[in-house]
């Protein structure tokens, strides 16, 4: 039989070398996604929302609607 | 005689490779015979973590192998294929490709499994019917909207999440 002597050493090596590139590719691409898909959205929907926001109409609506203990509704 | 005999019973087990060390008897120090149990001498297995195991496959070999054997001392560039194969065999039962290949056990393993799933499935069923009790009132339709509305005047997640998706102007829920 003449088969070709199977390769004996630089296995892991041989493995590293294919593998780490690739999975250092897919980190960078995870963090990229999540950083553009998620965050960045995120941190823009709290600017958006913020900037419209007034705080003293917001509390008045919640106190008429009765959800607070330290103040009644207005007109009790 | 008793000389060979002590060598192998002491040292030489693994050198000799034949199983017919059964045969032969321990003699320890005057007081008879120990008998020597099948499972407790070197055995043959295939493994691939341990790749030349103890003993060779073929313990009694026939005439044309102890012939094959004994060609084997010369050199062995005169060996033909057919008679490496041979070899091979008699010192191996599988080889790494026969010892690997997959079993078909995943397809019993998989039906196992979804039947057991199922089983428990009927039980939570029965018990869901005759163990526990009635659900609690605050799953009650009217106590949900009455939730749902304190969850809204409390503007619960108003950036992202809950109360984001009501709309305070037109008191519905975000298209």
């Amino acid at each position: 039989m003449s088969l070709a002597k199977p390769a004996m050493r630089g296995l892991l090596g041989k493995r590293l070398r294919f593998h780490l590139p690739i999975a250092f590719a897919l980190s960078l691409v995870a963090a990229a996604a999540f950083k553009y898909g998620v965050t960045e959205p995120r941190k823009q929907a709290y600017a958006d929302f913020y900037k419209q926001y007034d705080a003293t109409k917001e509390f008045n609506n919640m106190r008429d609607a009765g959800v607070f203990e330290s103040v009644r509704p207005t007109g009790e | 005689m008793l000389f060979y005999f002590r060598m192998l019973a002491t040292r030489a087990l693994s050198l000799v490779g034949k199983r017919a060390i059964s045969t032969s008897i321990c003699v320890r120090g005057g007081h008879g015979v120990a008998k020597v149990d099948d499972y407790a001498l070197p055995a043959y297995f295939d493994r691939r973590e341990n790749p030349l195991p103890d003993v060779q496959f073929v313990t009694e070999l026939s005439a044309v192998q102890k012939s094959l054997k004994e060609k084997e001392k010369g050199s062995w560039a005169t060996l033909s294929n057919e008679e490496k194969i041979a070899l091979y065999r008699i010192s191996f039962k599988q080889s790494f490709a026969e010892m690997n290949e997959g079993t078909k056990e995943w397809k019993s393993v998989i039906a196992g499994m979804f039947f057991f799933i199922g089983m428990t499935g009927l039980v939570v069923l029965w018990q869901r019917k005759f163990v526990y009790g009635p659900v609690p009132p605050t799953f009650e339709s009217e106590w949900k909207e009455k939730e749902v509305q304190r969850m809204l005047d409390m503007r619960i997640n108003p950036v992202e999440g809950f109360s984001a998706k009501w709309d305070y102007e037109n008191k519905e829920w975000k298209k």
